[in-house]
Protein backbone atom coordinates (compact mmCIF):
# COMPACT_ATOMS: atom_id res chain seq x y z
CA UNK A 1 0.00 0.00 0.00
CA UNK A 2 1.22 3.44 -0.91
CA UNK A 3 1.27 6.12 1.68
CA UNK A 4 -0.71 9.19 0.79
CA UNK A 5 2.02 11.63 1.68
CA UNK A 6 4.07 11.47 -1.50
CA UNK A 7 5.30 14.63 -3.21
CA UNK A 8 2.31 14.54 -5.56
CA UNK A 9 -0.07 15.04 -2.69
CA UNK A 10 2.01 18.01 -1.57
CA UNK A 11 1.55 19.50 -5.04
CA UNK A 12 -2.21 18.94 -4.77
CA UNK A 13 -2.33 20.48 -1.30
CA UNK A 14 -0.57 23.58 -2.61
CA UNK A 15 -2.95 23.89 -5.59
CA UNK A 16 -5.90 23.43 -3.24
CA UNK A 17 -4.79 26.08 -0.76
CA UNK A 18 -3.35 28.65 -3.18
CA UNK A 19 -5.62 28.31 -6.23
CA UNK A 20 -8.82 26.31 -5.54
CA UNK A 21 -9.48 27.90 -2.13
CA UNK A 22 -9.30 31.59 -3.14
CA UNK A 23 -11.70 30.90 -6.07
CA UNK A 24 -14.13 28.73 -4.09
CA UNK A 25 -16.57 31.48 -3.08
CA UNK A 26 -16.82 32.84 -6.60
CA UNK A 27 -17.25 29.32 -8.04
CA UNK A 28 -20.07 28.75 -5.55
CA UNK A 29 -21.76 32.13 -5.87
CA UNK A 30 -21.68 32.24 -9.67
CA UNK A 31 -22.24 28.49 -10.12
CA UNK A 32 -19.28 28.43 -12.48
CA UNK A 33 -16.70 25.80 -13.36
CA UNK A 34 -13.59 25.87 -11.11
CA UNK A 35 -11.33 26.42 -14.12
CA UNK A 36 -8.40 27.84 -12.10
CA UNK A 37 -8.11 24.67 -10.01
CA UNK A 38 -8.60 22.27 -12.91
CA UNK A 39 -6.04 24.16 -15.06
CA UNK A 40 -3.51 23.95 -12.24
CA UNK A 41 -4.19 20.23 -11.76
CA UNK A 42 -3.70 19.73 -15.51
CA UNK A 43 -0.39 21.61 -15.45
CA UNK A 44 0.81 19.27 -12.70
CA UNK A 45 -0.20 16.28 -14.91
CA UNK A 46 -2.66 15.16 -12.27
CA UNK A 47 -5.48 14.39 -14.71
CA UNK A 48 -3.51 11.24 -15.59
CA UNK A 49 -2.53 10.53 -11.97
CA UNK A 50 -4.02 7.03 -12.11
CA UNK A 51 -2.45 6.09 -15.47
CA UNK A 52 0.43 3.66 -14.93
CA UNK A 53 3.98 4.98 -15.13
CA UNK A 54 4.60 2.63 -18.08
CA UNK A 55 2.31 4.79 -20.23
CA UNK A 56 3.53 8.10 -18.83
CA UNK A 57 1.06 8.55 -15.96
CA UNK A 58 1.91 9.18 -12.31
CA UNK A 59 1.01 5.62 -11.29
CA UNK A 60 -0.99 6.73 -8.26
CA UNK A 61 -3.22 4.24 -6.44
CA UNK A 62 -6.59 4.56 -4.76
CA UNK A 63 -5.15 5.77 -1.44
CA UNK A 64 -3.24 8.60 -3.11
CA UNK A 65 -6.22 9.64 -5.24
CA UNK A 66 -8.40 9.65 -2.13
CA UNK A 67 -5.89 11.89 -0.35
CA UNK A 68 -5.87 14.26 -3.33
CA UNK A 69 -9.67 14.51 -3.46
CA UNK A 70 -9.80 15.21 0.25
CA UNK A 71 -7.08 17.88 -0.02
CA UNK A 72 -8.90 19.76 -2.80
CA UNK A 73 -12.29 19.40 -1.07
CA UNK A 74 -10.95 21.11 2.04
CA UNK A 75 -10.75 24.25 -0.07
CA UNK A 76 -13.31 23.80 -2.88
CA UNK A 77 -15.69 20.85 -2.89
CA UNK A 78 -16.86 21.50 -6.45
CA UNK A 79 -13.31 21.38 -7.82
CA UNK A 80 -12.65 18.23 -5.78
CA UNK A 81 -15.80 16.54 -7.09
CA UNK A 82 -14.90 17.39 -10.69
CA UNK A 83 -11.41 15.97 -10.09
CA UNK A 84 -12.87 12.85 -8.43
CA UNK A 85 -15.41 12.20 -11.18
CA UNK A 86 -12.72 12.57 -13.84
CA UNK A 87 -10.44 10.11 -12.01
CA UNK A 88 -13.30 7.58 -11.84
CA UNK A 89 -13.56 7.68 -15.66
CA UNK A 90 -9.79 7.36 -16.04
CA UNK A 91 -9.81 4.37 -13.67
CA UNK A 92 -12.48 2.59 -15.76
CA UNK A 93 -10.41 3.08 -18.91
CA UNK A 94 -7.06 2.18 -17.34
CA UNK A 95 -8.35 -0.88 -15.49
CA UNK A 96 -10.56 -2.25 -18.28
CA UNK A 97 -9.30 -0.83 -21.57
CA UNK A 98 -5.55 -1.24 -21.77
CA UNK A 99 -5.84 -4.57 -23.62
CA UNK A 100 -7.51 -2.68 -26.49
CA UNK A 101 -5.25 -0.78 -28.92
CA UNK A 102 -7.59 2.22 -29.10
CA UNK A 103 -7.65 2.73 -25.33
CA UNK A 104 -3.88 2.27 -25.02
CA UNK A 105 -3.32 5.11 -27.44
CA UNK A 106 -6.13 7.10 -25.83
CA UNK A 107 -4.42 6.89 -22.43
CA UNK A 108 -1.13 8.03 -24.01
CA UNK A 109 -3.02 11.00 -25.45
CA UNK A 110 -4.68 11.68 -22.09
CA UNK A 111 -1.25 11.85 -20.48
CA UNK A 112 -0.10 14.24 -23.19
CA UNK A 113 -3.16 16.50 -23.37
CA UNK A 114 -4.51 16.18 -19.81
CA UNK A 115 -8.02 15.85 -21.23
CA UNK A 116 -11.02 16.06 -18.91
CA UNK A 117 -13.49 13.15 -19.13
CA UNK A 118 -17.10 13.50 -17.99
CA UNK A 119 -19.45 10.67 -17.10
CA UNK A 120 -22.77 10.14 -18.88
CA UNK A 121 -24.45 7.43 -16.83
CA UNK A 122 -27.70 9.17 -15.87
CA UNK A 123 -30.66 8.98 -18.23
CA UNK A 124 -34.13 10.49 -18.36
CA UNK A 125 -36.88 7.96 -17.41
CA UNK A 126 -34.45 5.55 -15.77
CA UNK A 127 -34.83 6.97 -12.28
CA UNK A 128 -31.20 7.09 -11.22
CA UNK A 129 -30.44 3.39 -11.67
CA UNK A 130 -26.92 3.33 -13.12
CA UNK A 131 -27.20 -0.33 -14.12
CA UNK A 132 -30.10 0.33 -16.48
CA UNK A 133 -29.97 2.04 -19.87
CA UNK A 134 -32.65 2.87 -22.40
CA UNK A 135 -30.43 4.28 -25.16
CA UNK A 136 -28.59 1.77 -27.34
CA UNK A 137 -25.42 1.71 -29.40
CA UNK A 138 -26.39 1.37 -33.06
CA UNK A 139 -23.60 -0.04 -35.18
CA UNK A 140 -23.17 -0.03 -38.94
CA UNK A 141 -20.02 -1.87 -40.00
CA UNK A 142 -17.29 -0.40 -37.79
CA UNK A 143 -19.11 2.84 -36.94
CA UNK A 144 -21.61 3.51 -34.19
CA UNK A 145 -24.23 6.13 -33.44
CA UNK A 146 -25.47 6.85 -29.92
CA UNK A 147 -28.07 9.32 -28.69
CA UNK A 148 -28.69 9.72 -24.97
CA UNK A 149 -31.08 11.90 -22.98
CA UNK A 150 -28.93 12.47 -19.89
CA UNK A 151 -30.68 13.83 -16.79
CA UNK A 152 -27.36 15.35 -15.69
CA UNK A 153 -23.81 15.57 -17.03
CA UNK A 154 -21.40 17.13 -14.56
CA UNK A 155 -19.04 19.58 -16.30
CA UNK A 156 -20.56 18.44 -19.61
CA UNK A 157 -19.82 21.77 -21.27
CA UNK A 158 -16.24 21.89 -19.95
CA UNK A 159 -15.25 18.28 -20.63
CA UNK A 160 -13.19 17.10 -23.56
CA UNK A 161 -14.41 13.53 -23.88
CA UNK A 162 -17.37 11.59 -22.47
CA UNK A 163 -17.68 8.07 -21.09
CA UNK A 164 -21.25 6.92 -21.75
CA UNK A 165 -23.32 3.91 -20.68
CA UNK A 166 -25.75 2.42 -23.19
CA UNK A 167 -27.39 -0.85 -24.08
CA UNK A 168 -25.08 -3.09 -26.10
CA UNK A 169 -27.43 -2.93 -29.10
CA UNK A 170 -31.04 -2.14 -30.05
CA UNK A 171 -32.15 -5.69 -29.12
CA UNK A 172 -30.26 -5.88 -25.79
CA UNK A 173 -32.16 -5.81 -22.46
CA UNK A 174 -31.86 -2.69 -20.28
CA UNK A 175 -29.30 -4.30 -18.01
CA UNK A 176 -26.91 -5.48 -20.78
CA UNK A 177 -24.79 -2.33 -20.97
CA UNK A 178 -21.49 -1.25 -22.47
CA UNK A 179 -19.28 1.76 -21.76
CA UNK A 180 -18.40 3.94 -24.75
CA UNK A 181 -15.80 6.68 -25.01
CA UNK A 182 -17.06 9.55 -27.15
CA UNK A 183 -14.57 12.11 -28.49
CA UNK A 184 -15.04 15.86 -28.38
CA UNK A 185 -15.21 16.20 -32.19
CA UNK A 186 -17.84 13.46 -32.45
CA UNK A 187 -20.58 14.62 -30.11
CA UNK A 188 -23.04 17.47 -29.74
CA UNK A 189 -24.63 18.39 -26.42
CA UNK A 190 -27.98 20.12 -26.41
CA UNK A 191 -28.55 21.72 -23.02
CA UNK A 192 -32.01 20.84 -21.71
CA UNK A 193 -32.06 22.81 -18.46
CA UNK A 194 -30.00 24.70 -15.89
CA UNK A 195 -27.81 23.81 -12.93
CA UNK A 196 -28.91 26.23 -10.25
CA UNK A 197 -28.45 24.01 -7.22
CA UNK A 198 -28.26 24.25 -3.44
CA UNK A 199 -24.61 23.20 -3.38
CA UNK A 200 -21.85 21.68 -5.49
CA UNK A 201 -22.66 24.56 -7.79
CA UNK A 202 -19.30 24.53 -9.58
CA UNK A 203 -19.77 20.98 -10.89
CA UNK A 204 -22.05 22.54 -13.56
CA UNK A 205 -24.33 19.52 -13.98
CA UNK A 206 -27.37 20.39 -16.13
CA UNK A 207 -29.35 17.90 -18.24
CA UNK A 208 -28.23 17.43 -21.86
CA UNK A 209 -29.29 15.53 -24.92
CA UNK A 210 -26.14 13.94 -26.32
CA UNK A 211 -25.85 12.95 -29.98
CA UNK A 212 -22.66 11.13 -30.88
CA UNK A 213 -20.89 8.86 -33.31
CA UNK A 214 -17.59 7.05 -33.48
CA UNK A 215 -15.66 3.91 -34.26
CA UNK A 216 -16.65 0.63 -32.58
CA UNK A 217 -13.08 0.44 -31.18
CA UNK A 218 -14.23 3.11 -28.73
CA UNK A 219 -16.51 0.63 -26.96
CA UNK A 220 -14.90 -1.05 -23.97
CA UNK A 221 -15.12 -4.78 -24.65
CA UNK A 222 -15.74 -5.81 -21.04
CA UNK A 223 -19.41 -5.72 -19.97
CA UNK A 224 -20.31 -2.57 -18.02
CA UNK A 225 -21.63 -4.83 -15.24
CA UNK A 226 -18.05 -5.90 -14.47
CA UNK A 227 -16.57 -2.43 -14.98
CA UNK A 228 -19.18 -1.04 -12.60
CA UNK A 229 -18.64 -3.53 -9.78
CA UNK A 230 -14.85 -3.81 -10.12
CA UNK A 231 -14.05 -0.15 -10.69
CA UNK A 232 -16.73 2.47 -11.17
CA UNK A 233 -18.63 1.80 -7.94
CA UNK A 234 -15.59 1.37 -5.65
CA UNK A 235 -13.80 4.40 -7.12
CA UNK A 236 -16.98 6.49 -6.94
CA UNK A 237 -17.81 5.66 -3.38
CA UNK A 238 -14.27 6.00 -2.08
CA UNK A 239 -13.39 9.19 -3.97
CA UNK A 240 -16.75 10.80 -3.24
CA UNK A 241 -16.40 9.89 0.43
CA UNK A 242 -12.93 11.47 0.35
CA UNK A 243 -14.43 14.69 -1.01
CA UNK A 244 -17.01 14.66 1.79
CA UNK A 245 -14.24 14.00 4.30
CA UNK A 246 -12.49 17.12 2.98
CA UNK A 247 -15.66 19.19 3.43
CA UNK A 248 -16.12 17.87 6.98
CA UNK A 249 -12.46 18.52 7.83
CA UNK A 250 -12.68 22.09 6.53
CA UNK A 251 -15.78 22.82 8.62
CA UNK A 252 -14.14 21.41 11.75
CA UNK A 253 -11.00 23.45 11.03
CA UNK A 254 -13.15 26.60 11.09
CA UNK A 255 -14.89 25.49 14.27
CA UNK A 256 -11.53 24.84 15.93
CA UNK A 257 -10.30 28.29 14.96
CA UNK A 258 -13.48 29.78 16.41
CA UNK A 259 -13.10 27.92 19.72
CA UNK A 260 -9.46 29.02 19.97
CA UNK A 261 -10.51 32.65 19.60
CA UNK A 262 -13.04 32.16 22.41
CA UNK A 263 -10.45 30.45 24.60
CA UNK A 264 -7.96 33.26 24.10
CA UNK A 265 -10.53 35.83 25.15
CA UNK A 266 -10.78 34.23 28.61
CA UNK A 267 -7.62 32.31 29.47
CA UNK A 268 -8.14 29.80 32.26
CA UNK A 269 -11.72 28.87 31.38
CA UNK A 270 -12.61 26.29 28.76
CA UNK A 271 -15.31 27.77 26.51
CA UNK A 272 -18.58 25.77 26.39
CA UNK A 273 -18.13 25.34 22.63
CA UNK A 274 -14.97 23.30 23.30
CA UNK A 275 -17.17 20.43 24.47
CA UNK A 276 -19.03 20.44 21.17
CA UNK A 277 -15.66 20.57 19.43
CA UNK A 278 -14.50 17.48 21.31
CA UNK A 279 -17.71 15.75 20.22
CA UNK A 280 -17.40 16.65 16.53
CA UNK A 281 -13.73 15.73 16.51
CA UNK A 282 -14.68 12.19 17.47
CA UNK A 283 -17.32 11.95 14.71
CA UNK A 284 -14.80 13.25 12.18
CA UNK A 285 -12.29 10.64 13.29
CA UNK A 286 -14.83 7.81 12.74
CA UNK A 287 -15.52 9.13 9.28
CA UNK A 288 -11.82 9.37 8.45
CA UNK A 289 -11.06 5.89 9.77
CA UNK A 290 -13.81 4.40 7.61
CA UNK A 291 -12.67 6.17 4.42
CA UNK A 292 -8.98 5.36 4.99
CA UNK A 293 -9.67 1.74 5.83
CA UNK A 294 -11.90 1.04 2.84
CA UNK A 295 -9.55 2.90 0.45
CA UNK A 296 -6.55 0.89 1.66
CA UNK A 297 -8.45 -2.39 1.53
CA UNK A 298 -9.70 -1.66 -1.96
CA UNK A 299 -6.23 -0.76 -3.20
CA UNK A 300 -4.82 -3.98 -1.75
CA UNK A 301 -7.60 -6.07 -3.34
CA UNK A 302 -7.07 -4.47 -6.73
CA UNK A 303 -3.38 -5.36 -6.57
CA UNK A 304 -3.88 -8.93 -5.30
CA UNK A 305 -4.16 -12.18 -7.26
CA UNK A 306 -7.65 -12.97 -6.02
CA UNK A 307 -8.62 -9.31 -6.30
CA UNK A 308 -11.16 -9.62 -9.08
CA UNK A 309 -13.10 -12.34 -7.27
CA UNK A 310 -13.13 -10.32 -4.08
CA UNK A 311 -14.22 -7.16 -5.92
CA UNK A 312 -17.14 -9.13 -7.39
CA UNK A 313 -18.32 -10.40 -4.03
CA UNK A 314 -21.47 -9.30 -2.29
CA UNK A 315 -19.52 -8.68 0.91
CA UNK A 316 -17.33 -6.11 -0.89
CA UNK A 317 -20.27 -4.41 -2.61
CA UNK A 318 -21.97 -4.14 0.77
CA UNK A 319 -18.89 -2.58 2.31
CA UNK A 320 -18.60 0.01 -0.49
CA UNK A 321 -22.28 0.89 -0.15
CA UNK A 322 -21.96 1.16 3.62
CA UNK A 323 -19.06 3.58 3.21
CA UNK A 324 -21.19 5.72 0.91
CA UNK A 325 -24.31 5.91 3.09
CA UNK A 326 -22.35 6.35 6.28
CA UNK A 327 -19.97 9.08 5.12
CA UNK A 328 -22.71 10.93 3.23
CA UNK A 329 -24.69 11.18 6.47
CA UNK A 330 -21.72 11.94 8.70
CA UNK A 331 -20.56 14.85 6.53
CA UNK A 332 -23.85 16.67 7.10
CA UNK A 333 -23.76 15.87 10.80
CA UNK A 334 -20.18 17.12 11.19
CA UNK A 335 -20.77 20.37 9.29
CA UNK A 336 -23.94 20.99 11.26
CA UNK A 337 -22.05 20.50 14.54
CA UNK A 338 -19.41 22.94 13.27
CA UNK A 339 -22.19 25.43 12.54
CA UNK A 340 -23.51 25.12 16.10
CA UNK A 341 -20.01 25.81 17.40
CA UNK A 342 -19.41 28.87 15.21
CA UNK A 343 -22.93 30.15 15.80
CA UNK A 344 -23.98 33.26 13.95
CA UNK A 345 -20.46 33.73 12.56
CA UNK A 346 -20.74 30.29 10.99
CA UNK A 347 -24.16 31.16 9.59
CA UNK A 348 -23.03 34.40 7.95
CA UNK A 349 -21.57 34.05 4.47
CA UNK A 350 -19.05 36.86 4.85
CA UNK A 351 -17.26 35.63 7.96
CA UNK A 352 -14.06 33.63 8.09
CA UNK A 353 -15.90 31.08 10.23
CA UNK A 354 -18.69 30.64 7.66
CA UNK A 355 -19.71 27.03 7.00
CA UNK A 356 -22.74 27.77 4.82
CA UNK A 357 -21.11 26.59 1.60
CA UNK A 358 -19.85 23.47 3.36
CA UNK A 359 -23.33 22.65 4.61
CA UNK A 360 -24.92 23.18 1.20
CA UNK A 361 -22.21 21.11 -0.52
CA UNK A 362 -22.54 18.38 2.12
CA UNK A 363 -26.24 17.93 1.43
CA UNK A 364 -25.46 16.66 -2.09
CA UNK A 365 -23.81 13.56 -0.61
CA UNK A 366 -26.97 11.67 0.28
CA UNK A 367 -28.41 12.36 -3.19
CA UNK A 368 -25.53 11.30 -5.44
CA UNK A 369 -26.99 7.83 -5.96
CA UNK A 370 -29.79 8.22 -3.42
CA UNK A 371 -29.10 6.61 -0.06
CA UNK A 372 -32.52 4.94 -0.07
CA UNK A 373 -31.67 3.22 -3.34
CA UNK A 374 -28.42 1.99 -1.80
CA UNK A 375 -30.19 0.79 1.35
CA UNK A 376 -32.66 -1.12 -0.85
CA UNK A 377 -29.77 -2.80 -2.70
CA UNK A 378 -28.06 -3.65 0.58
CA UNK A 379 -31.30 -5.01 2.01
CA UNK A 380 -31.57 -7.39 -0.91
CA UNK A 381 -27.90 -8.43 -0.68
CA UNK A 382 -28.21 -9.09 3.04
CA UNK A 383 -30.91 -11.68 2.29
CA UNK A 384 -28.30 -13.97 0.78
CA UNK A 385 -25.06 -12.96 2.53
CA UNK A 386 -23.86 -15.58 5.02
CA UNK A 387 -21.61 -14.89 7.97
CA UNK A 388 -18.65 -17.05 7.11
CA UNK B 1 -32.14 -30.47 -12.27
CA UNK B 2 -31.74 -28.12 -15.25
CA UNK B 3 -35.52 -28.13 -15.69
CA UNK B 4 -36.05 -27.13 -12.06
CA UNK B 5 -33.52 -24.35 -12.50
CA UNK B 6 -35.34 -23.24 -15.65
CA UNK B 7 -38.64 -23.13 -13.78
CA UNK B 8 -37.08 -20.96 -11.06
CA UNK B 9 -35.50 -18.68 -13.67
CA UNK B 10 -38.85 -18.34 -15.41
CA UNK B 11 -40.52 -17.37 -12.17
CA UNK B 12 -37.84 -15.13 -10.62
CA UNK B 13 -35.27 -14.24 -13.31
CA UNK B 14 -37.40 -11.58 -15.03
CA UNK B 15 -35.70 -12.49 -18.30
CA UNK B 16 -36.67 -11.18 -21.70
CA UNK B 17 -36.45 -14.73 -23.12
CA UNK B 18 -38.42 -17.85 -22.13
CA UNK B 19 -36.21 -19.65 -19.60
CA UNK B 20 -37.78 -23.03 -20.41
CA UNK B 21 -36.33 -22.94 -23.92
CA UNK B 22 -32.97 -21.29 -23.13
CA UNK B 23 -29.83 -23.33 -23.84
CA UNK B 24 -27.65 -24.46 -20.94
CA UNK B 25 -24.87 -22.09 -22.02
CA UNK B 26 -26.98 -19.06 -22.98
CA UNK B 27 -25.70 -15.89 -21.30
CA UNK B 28 -28.43 -14.97 -18.81
CA UNK B 29 -27.12 -11.41 -18.47
CA UNK B 30 -27.70 -10.90 -22.19
CA UNK B 31 -31.37 -11.74 -21.73
CA UNK B 32 -31.83 -9.28 -18.90
CA UNK B 33 -30.71 -10.95 -15.66
CA UNK B 34 -30.02 -8.22 -13.10
CA UNK B 35 -28.23 -8.48 -9.77
CA UNK B 36 -31.56 -7.93 -8.01
CA UNK B 37 -33.17 -10.79 -9.97
CA UNK B 38 -30.19 -13.04 -9.25
CA UNK B 39 -30.75 -12.56 -5.53
CA UNK B 40 -34.34 -13.77 -5.92
CA UNK B 41 -33.21 -16.70 -8.08
CA UNK B 42 -30.68 -17.59 -5.40
CA UNK B 43 -33.29 -17.46 -2.63
CA UNK B 44 -35.63 -19.69 -4.67
CA UNK B 45 -32.81 -22.17 -5.37
CA UNK B 46 -31.89 -22.26 -1.69
CA UNK B 47 -35.50 -23.07 -0.78
CA UNK B 48 -36.03 -25.60 -3.58
CA UNK B 49 -32.84 -27.60 -3.01
CA UNK B 50 -32.51 -26.93 0.72
CA UNK B 51 -29.03 -25.47 0.31
CA UNK B 52 -27.19 -22.31 1.27
CA UNK B 53 -24.99 -20.52 -1.24
CA UNK B 54 -21.76 -19.71 0.60
CA UNK B 55 -20.34 -16.18 0.16
CA UNK B 56 -17.70 -17.41 -2.31
CA UNK B 57 -20.52 -18.37 -4.70
CA UNK B 58 -22.34 -15.06 -4.42
CA UNK B 59 -20.90 -13.64 -7.59
CA UNK B 60 -21.91 -12.77 -11.06
CA UNK B 61 -20.19 -15.67 -12.85
CA UNK B 62 -22.21 -18.28 -10.90
CA UNK B 63 -25.45 -16.87 -12.31
CA UNK B 64 -24.20 -16.39 -15.85
CA UNK B 65 -25.69 -19.55 -17.40
CA UNK B 66 -28.01 -22.41 -16.51
CA UNK B 67 -24.94 -24.67 -16.66
CA UNK B 68 -23.01 -22.56 -14.14
CA UNK B 69 -26.00 -22.48 -11.78
CA UNK B 70 -26.38 -26.25 -12.08
CA UNK B 71 -22.68 -26.73 -11.36
CA UNK B 72 -23.01 -24.67 -8.19
CA UNK B 73 -26.16 -26.47 -7.03
CA UNK B 74 -24.55 -29.85 -7.73
CA UNK B 75 -21.52 -28.91 -5.69
CA UNK B 76 -23.75 -27.87 -2.78
CA UNK B 77 -25.96 -30.98 -2.92
CA UNK B 78 -23.18 -33.52 -3.53
CA UNK B 79 -22.42 -36.04 -0.77
CA UNK B 80 -25.95 -36.08 0.61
Amino acid sequence: MRKADSTQIEVVRAIAAEIAGPAADSVDREGRFPHEAISALKKAHLMSAFAPKSVGGLGCGMVELAGMCEAVAEHCASAAMVFAMHQIQVACIVRHGLSQAFFRSYVAELVERQSVIASVTSEVNVGGEMRTSLCAVETHDDQFALVKDASTISYGEQADDLLVTARRGPEAPNSDQVLVLVRKADYVLEKKGQWDSLGMRGTCSPPFKMTSKGHTDQILSQPFADIASHTMVPFSHILWASCWLGIATAAVTRARAFVRVQARAKPGTTPPTALRLAEVSSTLQSMRTNVDHVAAECEALMASQQGTDALSSIAFALKMNNLKVSSSQLVVQVVQQALLICGILGYKNDSKFSVGRHLRDAHSAALMVGNDRIYATNASMLLVLKDD
Amino acid sequence: MSDEIRTILKEHGRLSADATTLGDDADLYKVGMTSHASVNVMLALEAKFDIEFPDRMLKRSVFETIASIREAVEELTSGR
